[in-house]
This record gives C-alpha cells, sequence and structure tokens, in this order.
C-alpha cells in the first residue's frame, strides 16, 4: 500500500483516491480520542504558527487596506491619519485620469489573454497529447517562457521593440528618424507590444495545465467516440472538451488572477507610463513614487481586492464542496 | 495508468502527421526565437552591432559581454542576496505548509476546512492588494542588530516572511491534498500503538510525501528566484536587491549597450534554466498539482 502510494505521480496522488474522503470521515474521532495534551499542544503549534504568519502578513493587512482605504495618510506618524469617508473612492472614480484608463487596461489584458494564448495553449496540448514523437522538445520550448522570470522577459522583449536598435524596426526599417515606429512609448501601441510578450508566455502555462487536463480524460470515451464514427474534431468538441470542465475553471481563474496581478513586464518596460497603467502599477506607485499618498493608493487596492474576491469565493466554494461530497 | 497502454500503437506516417510536426516545429522556433535573438545580441560586440546594425552578420562572436556584465554588476553578490532569500525561503514554506496540511489532512477538527480556505484564498490575491499596509509594517517593525537595515524593511529577513506567508497558502493546499490521499490505516495503527503526532508526521507522513515535496521545492525555487515585485518594493538599498531587481536597477548603468543589458539578463535567467532542465518533471507536476482540482 505505501509503496503504491509513493510510486504514484504527484498529480494522480494529489487526487484523493474514491476511497479515502469515506475512510477520514471513519476514523478521525478513535483519532482525537487518542490525543494526548502534549498531542494537541504540537498540533497547535503545527497549525497555529504558520496561520499567524500567513493571517497577519496576508489577510490583516488586506483589512487594514480596507481600513486605510477610507482615510488620508501621509505615512509619517499614526497622528497625521484623518478618516475621509469615502473620499478617496470619489476622487478614484471622477477626477483620477489614470484609474479608468487602467481598468480597462486589465479588462483588456484577461480578455486577450483568454481569447488568444488560451485556445492556442489548448490546441498545442490536444496536439501534443497525440502521443507523437519529439513531443517532450515541443513541450520545453513552448514551456520555457514561464520559466524564465517576467523581469527578464521584459528586458528581452525590449530588444525586439526598441526603436532604435530592435529587431522589428530593423526588419522593416523603420530604424531611421522619420520612419521610428516606437512600439515601447506610443501610448496607442505599448499596451499591445506588452500583450505580445504576455500572451508568449501565457500560451505555454495554459499549454501545460491542458495537458495535465488531457492526461485525465478516459481513453475508452475516446475510443466509444471514434467506434460510433466520429471524426476528431467531432469527438474533441462532444467528448474531450465536456470533460475538460474542471481545467477549463482552473484556466478561467488562473487567468483573471494573471489579468489582475499582471506588473513586472509592464515594470520593467515602461514603468506603467501612458498607455499602459494598469491598477497593480498605480497602486505601487502610490508606495515607490515621489508622492506617499496611502489611503489612495488603499482605495485602489480594495478595487482590486474587491474584483479579486468577486473571483475568488466562487472558485473556492465550488472546489471545497466538490471534495465534501466526494 | 491504463490509459497509457491502451494507446500504445505505432502510428504510420501520414501527410496529417507531417503537417503536424511542420507546424509545431515552426510554432517552436517562434517561441524560441526572443531568447535566441537576445542570445545572439549578447554574443556580438556593441562596437560591431552599432555601425552594421543588429540584423546583420556578425564577424565576431564572443562570450565578452557576459563577462564584462558579469563582473561590472558584482553579480555574485545579487547571486549571494537570492540565495540567501530563497533557500530559507523555500524550507521554512514547506515545513510550515506540510505542518497546515498534516493538521487538516489527518484530523476531523472543525477548523480545518475553513483554516484550508484562508490559506488557499490568500495565496489566490493579488500582491499589490496587501503592499500597501505590508510596506508601512516593515517600516515600523524595528529589528536593531537583527537585519542590516535595524528594521524588517529593507531586509532579507522581510523578503523570507512574505514569501513564506505567500507561498504557504499554495504548498498547503496542494499538500494537504495530497496527504490525504495517503492511507488511514499508516496513522491510526501508529496512534493506537501510542505514538506522538509529531512522529506521525514527521516519521510517517513527511517521508511518504517525499515527491509532491520535490516537486513544490522545485516550483517554490524558481517563483522566488524569479520573484521582482516584492523585492522593488521591499528593498530598498541596491546592494540588499536579490538578481532580478537589481538587474532593473542596473539596467541604467548600461542604458547605451543593449548587448550587455541582453548579456545580463540572460545570466539571469540562468539558474532558473538549469533547474528546469534538471527537474523538468518534477516542475510541471507541481505547477499541475493544485490544477488537477477544480
Amino acid at each position: 500500500m505505501t509503496a503504491e502510494t509513493t510510486t504514484n505521480s504527484p498529480e494522480a496522488a494529489a487526487v484523493p483516491p474514491p476511497g479515502a474522503a469515506s475512510a477520514a470521515k471513519r476514523t478521525p474521532q478513535g483519532h482525537r480520542r487518542l490525543l494526548t495534551r502534549r498531542d494537541r499542544i504540537t498540533l497547535g503549534l503545527m497549525a497555529g504558527v504558520p496561520t499567524i504568519l500567513h493571517v497577519a502578513l496576508v489577510w490583516v493587512t488586506a483589512l487594514a487596506s480596507i481600513a486605510l482605504a477610507f482615510t488620508t495618510w501621509d505615512g509619517i506618524g499614526f497622528d497625521s491619519i484623518k478618516w475621509v469617508g469615502l473620499q478617496n473612492f470619489r476622487d478614484l472614480f471622477t477626477s483620477n485620469p489614470q484609474f479608468w484608463p487602467a481598468v480597462q487596461h486589465n479588462v483588456i489584458w484577461f480578455v486577450v489573454l483568454i481569447l488568444i494564448p488560451t485556445p492556442l495553449g489548448l490546441f498545442l496540448a490536444v496536439q501534443l497529447d497525440k502521443k507523437i514523437r519529439f513531443s517532450r522538445v515541443y513541450q520545453t520550448a513552448l514551456f520555457l517562457p514561464v520559466v524564465v522570470s517576467l523581469a527578464v522577459t521584459g528586458f528581452v522583449w525590449q530588444l525586439i521593440y526598441n526603436p532604435d536598435t530592435g529587431l522589428i524596426n530593423s526588419l522593416i526599417g523603420a530604424n531611421k528618424p522619420g520612419h521610428y515606429i516606437d512600439w515601447i512609448g506610443d501610448p496607442h501601441l505599448n499596451l499591445w507590444a506588452i500583450l505580445v510578450a504576455a500572451c508568449w508566455r501565457h500560451t505555454g502555462y495554459m499549454m501545460i495545465l491542458y495537458l495535465a487536463g488531457l492526461k485525465g480524460v478516459d481513453p475508452s470515451l475516446r475510443e466509444a467516440s471514434s467506434l460510433d464514427g466520429a471524426n476528431e474534431w467531432q469527438t474533441f468538441k462532444n467528448v474531450i472538451f465536456p470533460t475538460l470542465r474542471p481545467t477549463n475553471t482552473v484556466v478561467l481563474v488562473v487567468t483573471i488572477i494573471e489579468a489582475l496581478r499582471a506588473f513586472d513586464l509592464v515594470f520593467v518596460f515602461n514603468k506603467g507610463a501612458q498607455g499602459t497603467e494598469l491598477l497593480s502599477i498605480l497602486v505601487t506607485n502610490n508606495i515607490i513614487g515621489e508622492s506617499s499618498r496611502i489611503g489612495y493608493g488603499s482605495a485602489i487596492a480594495v478595487v482590486l481586492l474587491v474584483i479579486s474576491l468577486a473571483v475568488i469565493i466562487p472558485y473556492l466554494i465550488a472546489t471545497f464542496r466538490k471534495e465534501r461530497r466526494a | 495508468m491504463s490509459a497509457t497502454l491502451a494507446t500504445k500503437q505505432r502510428t504510420p506516417i501520414r501527410p496529417a502527421r507531417v503537417l503536424l510536426h511542420t507546424f509545431l516545429v515552426v510554432t517552436a522556433l517562434a517561441w524560441l526565437a526572443p531568447l535566441l535573438w537576445a542570445l545572439f545580441a549578447a554574443l556580438r560586440p556593441y562596437s560591431e552591432t552599432s555601425t552594421k546594425g543588429y540584423v546583420s552578420w556578425p564577424d565576431k562572436l564572443s562570450f565578452d559581454n557576459f563577462t564584462n556584465a558579469f563582473e561590472q554588476s558584482d553579480m555574485t553578490h545579487y547571486f549571494g542576496n537570492t540565495l540567501l532569500i530563497a533557500v530559507p525561503a523555500v524550507l521554512v514554506t514547506l515545513f510550515l505548509s506540510s505542518c497546515v496540511a498534516f493538521y487538516v489532512s489527518r484530523f476531523d477538527f472543525r477548523v480545518n476546512l475553513f483554516l484550508l480556505l484562508v490559506f488557499t484564498a490568500g495565496n489566490l490575491l493579488p500582491q499589490q492588494v496587501i503592499i500597501t499596509p505590508l510596506y508601512r509594517l516593515y517600516l515600523l517593525i524595528d529589528l536593531p542588530g537583527i537585519t542590516m537595515s535595524g528594521k524588517l524593511y529593507d531586509s532579507a529577513l522581510g523578503l523570507v516572511l512574505i514569501h513564506v506567508a505567500f507561498q504557504s497558502g499554495f504548498c498547503a493546499f496542494v499538500l494537504s491534498n495530497y496527504m490525504r490521499s495517503l492511507p488511514h490505516e499508516l496513522t491510526e495503527a501508529a496512534l493506537v500503538d501510542g505514538a506522538s503526532v509529531w512522529r506521525l508526521y514527521w516519521q510517517i507522513v513527511l517521508p511518504l510525501c517525499k515527491p509532491a515535496m520535490a516537486a513544490l521545492a522545485t516550483l517554490l525555487s524558481i517563483w522566488i528566484y524569479n520573484d521582482f515585485f516584492w523585492a522593488i518594493v521591499l528593498i530598498s538599498t541596491g546592494e540588499n536587491m536579490p538578481i532580478t531587481s537589481a538587474l532593473n536597477n542596473l539596467s541604467g548603468q548600461y542604458f547605451t549597450d543593449p548587448n550587455l543589458v541582453a548579456a545580463g539578463a540572460l545570466l539571469t535567467a540562468i539558474p532558473t534554466l538549469i533547474v528546469y532542465f534538471a527537474l523538468q518533471r518534477q516542475f510541471v507536476s507541481g505547477l499541475t498539482l493544485g490544477a488537477n482540482k477544480g
């Protein structure tokens, strides 16, 4: 029994076998009665220390963001914190010239990621799942961008986009005075230029997620479908794709979160200057920039928090409900 | 497992296969192109590319830019900073999250589900949601004599703490799923025999989790090594920066020499590439550990 568990691949073992959950329901009461005082202290520490650290640094700070969003504070001394109610939000929604563009760019970021690299990643996964030769080599090449840090990715793509020395302008002869295409500086172009780099990276990520999902598809389904005379596309559309539902949910959540988190690429490219504003960049600029407007920055963070929780909570409820039922 | 056996049939060479391979070769090359282009630029001297342009046949290829970037920017120092952050962060994250996972997966306390929810949801939050108060908190906490800066801010310790706090969410989720799949009889018998809870964890459960731990360790090392955001915000002294954010700082110095920047960027990426190529299996399975559920 133990040998079997250890030799299992992690992904197979991560999904509890159907029997495990019912076993879990049976034993714990017995377990609990056997615990000594010392065991209880040990257990308390094992759960307590990590929980305190996580809650203090992640959740308490998230709550503090909410509280600070209703104040103004220059960060110097606690007595300068002033309650201002909804003023920060009012300013943000009505008079900040960067806020709505940032929201728009975050939405564009998500839409582009879900429309281009996601289907492409799925398509590549389906092709690579056909047990073809050199599959490993193709996978490695496509997945490489995910391994390289986003900061490095930013530098690498600047070599392609640089107006003077970049690959694209050199190839199309747009690197001479008067013919410049400024991929990084032009506010109509830069977001799209960065998104190409973001898609480059996201495709490999999606491909791996879908490959993992496809591994879990029961091969007898495929056989039955081909026996019924369905062609490849029909099999995919009617048989395979519906079974990928759990993967699709994960992909959707991952992509929304990625779109909300987008930061590194933009920061390396042009620090979120005109044309590439993002919510994450606005929050950060309020901290490491010259102006220290804590309350205002927190208000933007709260917007980010609310959008994130609107995605995270339903996802987790669905996931954990399934787990309980299992 | 039977899946691989059932489909183990030889596929004859068909035009569709040739087309597929052509498509995959082209795509794979296109995906490698940006990195290869950076490598090409890094191998050429600046003097040559500035006169001939970047799209030109090279007269001379050398590793000079790599050695220059390495020496001029004192990369060993920054690699050292990264090690100082990443090694403890990975180890502590794995230890603490396996403790939590053990707690929630092997016992049936009422708080378990809630606890796991808290950890998992925390990891999904965008970092920017918590950064403003965290930054202030780090400035508030005085640690004279413990960190160079005298505060949690601008210290390796501060980065380790936030990495541990943030990443333990994902690891606790993955490890608890893994531990739940281990047969309950294992720990039950030991508990009846009078083994302590700590022994159950340390001598029975943890050794069985090695595959998952290895996968997570690989994934965490790459993530933490690649971190840019926390370091940019929570470290102010250039000297204290880990390699990825230091590169951003230093690029200003060689603003006029893209070849050198390319070499520097590629040097930064080398450790992650080595880890990836050496431990590819672990890395990919780690990434899909959490995603398979849903």
